[in-house]
Parts: C-alpha cells; sequence; structure tokens
C-alpha cells in the first residue's frame, strides 16, 4: 500500500487563530491513499474532516506537516486535486455545459483544441447522465442534476486525486442513492483516486475500499481505519445480507456510537 | 385635503358602476357560466380601467379646483391644446434658444447619459476595489458616506468653477448623482460573491485577469445592474434642476423658460413628458437587469 501511494498525508496538524485564541482542529493526521483507492472520511460534524479534506486540496495550509501528492508537496489549490463541494458551487450565470466547460479550457486550454474540448465537456455530461440539460441554468434543474454537473466539472480536470466534500448530504435518499451509484459506476469505470469526506455510514461502507474514522475535535486525528473487503461492482442490494458488509457497517457505527458517548459525558 | 380627494371618489364610484350590482342579482346562473370568462376579461381590462378611473378623477379634481379656487391655473383643454401644438412639431429649430420639445429632451439625455457613463467607467472600478479591498473600503467609505447624502446640485458651482462651461458643469453634476449608486452596489455585490465561487476558481488556478472576468464581474452584474438604474433614475430627475440653473437647451431650462414666460400649459405639457421619459429609462434598464438575472428565474 505504501509503495504505490500517490497521496501522502503526513503528520498534519491544524490550528486555527480565532477570535477567542487559537483552536487546534487536527493533530498528527497521518494516512497515505494508494492510486485508484476511494478512501471515506468519517466522523462526527466538527471532528475536522471537511478542513482536512480543504487541507488536501489546498484550500487552507496545514500548520504543521505536508500534504505530497505522487512525492510533490501540495502548497495550493489545483485543479489535479478537484473537489466537488457540498453545496454543487456551480456557476449561475453560466449554463451546464458552460460550468463544465469553464473547467475543461482553463485545464486543456493549451492542450487541446476548441473542438476537442467541446468534445471532452460533451462527454464528462453524458458520463453523469446530463447531455439532455446541457444548455439548462443551474436554477432550472434539482439538486441532484446539480451534483452531478458539480462531478461532471471535476471529472473534467483529469484529477489525479477526486475530492469529495460530503456531495450528497443535502439531496434527498432516493436522489442520494442514485448519485451513489453513478459515483461508483464512474469510479469503476475511470479507476480514479477518490477522497469522500461524508458521516453517512452506509455511504461510507458501500463505497469505500477504506473508511477513515476520525475521533472528536479538538485536536482530532484518525481514530480507526477499516478496510472494506467487498467485491466490486457492489450492488446495495444484495450487500444488506453481506457479512463483510454487516461487519464493516458495524464497526463504523461503533466507532461513531463510542466517540458521540464521549462526547456526550 | 384627502378627505376630499376621498369624497369624490365616492360620489364618482356610483354613477361609474352603478347598475353593476343589479345585475348578478338578477342573473346569479348565468354569471356563475360565465364566471372563468368574466375573470379573464377582468384581469385584461383592470390595468387598463382602474388607471383610467384614477386619471379621470384627476381631471375632474383638475377641472373644479381651477374653476373654483385658481383661475390663474391653465385648464385642461387648455394645456391639451398646448400639447397638440407642442407635439406638431417636436424636432422644430427656430433658433438657437428656440427648439422643439424632442431636442430639448435629447440634449438632456445627452447630458444625463455623457454624466452616467463617466459615472459607470469611474464607479465601477472603484466599487470593485471597495468591494474586494478592506484596506481601500476603510479609507474611502467615511469620505462616500459624507458626500452621498448631498444633494448633487451642490456641486453645480464647482462644476462651473472647474470646467467654466454650463455643459461640462450639468454632465459634472450628473456624473456625481449616478456615481454613488454605481459603486455602492458594485461594492456589495463583490462583498456577496459567495467563497464557493472563489474556491471553484482557486480550484482552477485561476489568474488575476481570469478570476476578475470570470468570477467577479459575471457574479456582481446583477448588482451593478441595480446600482444603474437606480442612478439613471435620480440622474433624470437631477438633470432637469440643473437645467434650470445652467441654462441653454433641455427640459429643464425649457420649463424655467417657459415659466418666465408664463405659459403655464407648456410647463404641465414637459412635466407628462419628462415622466414618460423616465418610464422609458426606467423600462429599458428593467429590461437589461432581467436579462442578466439569473438568480431568481422561477418568477
Amino acid at each position: 500500500m505504501e509503495r504505490n501511494a500517490i497521496l501522502q498525508i503526513s503528520k498534519i496538524g491544524k490550528t486555527f487563530d480565532t477570535r477567542s485564541g487559537s483552536f487546534e482542529a487536527l493533530r498528527d493526521v497521518d494516512l497515505s491513499i494508494a492510486e485508484g483507492e476511494f478512501v471515506s472520511i468519517i466522523g462526527h460534524s466538527g471532528c475536522g474532516k471537511s478542513t482536512l479534506l480543504n487541507l488536501v486540496a489546498g484550500l487552507e495550509a496545514p500548520t504543521l506537516g505536508g500534504i505530497f501528492l505522487q512525492g510533490a508537496l501540495v502548497d495550493g489549490p489545483g485543479p489535479e486535486r478537484a473537489v466537488v463541494f457540498q453545496n454543487h458551487s456551480l456557476l449561475p450565470w453560466l449554463t451546464v455545459y458552460g460550468n463544465v466547460r469553464l473547467a475543461v479550457d482553463k485545464v486543456f486550454g493549451n492542450r487541446k483544441s476548441a473542438v476537442e474540448r467541446d468534445e471532452w465537456t460533451h462527454e464528462m455530461l453524458a458520463l453523469v447522465n446530463m447531455s439532455h440539460a446541457a444548455e439548462k441554468r443551474p436554477s432550472e434543474i434539482s439538486g441532484g442534476m446539480k451534483q452531478r454537473v458539480g462531478i461532471a466539472r471535476a471529472l473534467a480536470m483529469e484529477p489525479k486525486v477526486l475530492l469529495l466534500d460530503e456531495p450528497f448530504g443535502a439531496l434527498d435518499a432516493l436522489t442520494r442513492a442514485q448519485l451513489q451509484d453513478s459515483v461508483m459506476d464512474i469510479h469503476a469505470r475511470l479507476g480514479n483516486t477518490v477522497v469522500m469526506i461524508t458521516h453517512d455510514v452506509d455511504e461510507a461502507v458501500l463505497l469505500s475500499d477504506r473508511i477513515v474514522m476520525m475521533n472528536n475535535g479538538p485536536a482530532a486525528c484518525i481514530g480507526e481505519i477499516h478496510e472494506v473487503n467487498l467485491p466490486r461492482p457492489r450492488r446495495r442490494l444484495e450487500l444488506s445480507e453481506n457479512a463483510a458488509y454487516i461487519a464493516a457497517r458495524t464497526a463504523v457505527m461503533r466507532f461513531l456510537t463510542r466517540h458521540r458517548i464521549e462526547k456526550a459525558a | 385635503m384627502k378627505t376630499a380627494a376621498l369624497s369624490i371618489v365616492a360620489k364618482e364610484e356610483p354613477q361609474e358602476v352603478g347598475a353593476a350590482p343589479a345585475v348578478p342579482a338578477a342573473r346569479i346562473e348565468e354569471v356563475s357560466r360565465m364566471d372563468t370568462r368574466s375573470t379573464r376579461i377582468e384581469a385584461f381590462l383592470r390595468p387598463v380601467i382602474l388607471p383610467a378611473i384614477t386619471f379621470g378623477v384627476i381631471l375632474m379634481v383638475w377641472t373644479v379646483a381651477q374653476a373654483a379656487f385658481l383661475p390663474t391655473f391653465p385648464s385642461v383643454p387648455e394645456v391639451w391644446a398646448k400639447a397638440v401644438e407642442t407635439f406638431a412639431s417636436p424636432f422644430y429649430v427656430g433658433g438657437p434658444n428656440d427648439m422643439g420639445i424632442a431636442w430639448q429632451v435629447m440634449y438632456s439625455l445627452a447630458r444625463v447619459l455623457s454624466g452616467f457613463f463617466l459615472a459607470l467607467a469611474v464607479g465601477i472600478p472603484v466599487g470593485f476595489l471597495i468591494g474586494s479591498n478592506k484596506t481601500f473600503e476603510q479609507a474611502w467609505m467615511p469620505l462616500i458616506a459624507i458626500l452621498r447624502p448631498v444633494s448633487p446640485l451642490a456641486w453645480l458651482p464647482i462644476g462651473l468653477l472647474i470646467f467654466r462651461a454650463v455643459d461640462p458643469s450639468a454632465i459634472f453634476v450628473i456624473f456625481i448623482t449616478s456615481i454613488w449608486p454605481v459603486i455602492l452596489n458594485t461594492a456589495a455585490g463583490v462583498k456577496a460573491i459567495p467563497q464557493d465561487y472563489l474556491n471553484v476558481a482557486r480550484v482552477l488556478n485561476f489568474n488575476r485577469r481570469e478570476m476578475v472576468t470570470k468570477i467577479y464581474v459575471p457574479a456582481t452584474l446583477p448588482y451593478m445592474l441595480t446600482g444603474m438604474q437606480l442612478s439613471l433614475g435620480t440622474a433624470w430627475m437631477v438633470i432637469v434642476a440643473a437645467e434650470m440653473l445652467t441654462g441653454g437647451i433641455g427640459i429643464g431650462f425649457y420649463i424655467w423658460d417657459e415659466w418666465n414666460n408664463l405659459s403655464v400649459p407648456s410647463i404641465i405639457v414637459a412635466i407628462v413628458v419628462i415622466g414618460c421619459v423616465g418610464i422609458l429609462l426606467e423600462a429599458s434598464m428593467n429590461l437589461i437587469r432581467r436579462r442578466y438575472d439569473y438568480s431568481g428565474k422561477k418568477e
């Protein structure tokens, strides 16, 4: 695992300076992620999991330690670590196509011709089943559709690591299940490395190769890591009886419950 | 005053719809069958009939008041005759100080638009700086706070002092009028840009120029347009007053000139013209604003 790690999170610490003094959000977070791996980071709200994702994305800088992508230090955001934001973050003045094309133009502007970029944009929209709404504006499509476009925009950058920040948190259960299937399908086809923040146990177990469970903050760190040894492709209906699925689910639930109680006491 | 107006309205109503209550009482069934159609007709006629009644009442009050207490005030037919005369030759030119009403309006509009566009050229960049830079905001906002409530006309002497000519001074006054809403709305728009958009831009490694053209400007545009609409509306009001002071050609001075000629009917005609031009300006800004409004598509 350590050998072909594409992403190395090394002894990360993050302290925020707030008005009421400094707040240590993360301490000694160590994690390496292999190429093609799907890793979920789960924990109670406020455990610093979103902070961790922001650090990997480069939107914030760690106070201590470093993050390495293929051996190179991450020192700012970049399209090789594309983010799908929780609230989709589509630009409302652009069409669905325009939102994806914006990213395509920026990333491939000097490598691909306009025709190729157009084709690539349409290909990405087709990948998330959004071709039919290419000329619609974000205000004209549903929340689930927006998130699909967000995923298409991120994938269009051909990121080395795809970062998902609670991507389905704001969606209803049915839409969420649909999108989870889409993400699994895309992951199977493209084999990209994915780091997903979530607070949904079933989502984590269903999608991940490994589930990283985080302690509650302040000074949160990795509590446990559970490997999900389930063959792919996974079908959510067949899994409900599967022993490995139940074991993973129980492990995560137990961890989260224990930490909830600790916090309450 | 208020009670007088109310009593007139009350007197008016029975005349207009006097027979109406009796009809549905007699033919309730038929009315209910025709309900949908009549409501549709009503929905169409209401925006026409109600204002027409208002105008009718105003004209009536005017006629009565003029006859009773204000003999020096022009009567409705007098003003109507003046309007017909004025609009018969709107582009008439009888000399440098004697031109048709269309020319007057166009000179005023030209001043308003010059000042307005100058204000955009200065106000939008300044608004961006104030909205995006805390230091700049703290440095400049107190000055703007002091100057903004000042009537733009107070700047007219300053303009005359600087430019030593009336035309640039009037444009200068319009510039001052227009610039505050443009600056403040642009700044508010820049501040309202969600962090999410900026994060998207950061992930894409946008440089400063791309940040401005692809995020800042489109995200701020609806706010800017609101500011522009406010500016233009106020500028059209201010130009009338400014021209009264500066003289020359223009709808404002036209009014002042006609007052000196004691031609009050012309003034009333001019007031209506100013109002109509104002509506047109407002409507065209609304059109542009709606074109770029991406937020509330579902109305």
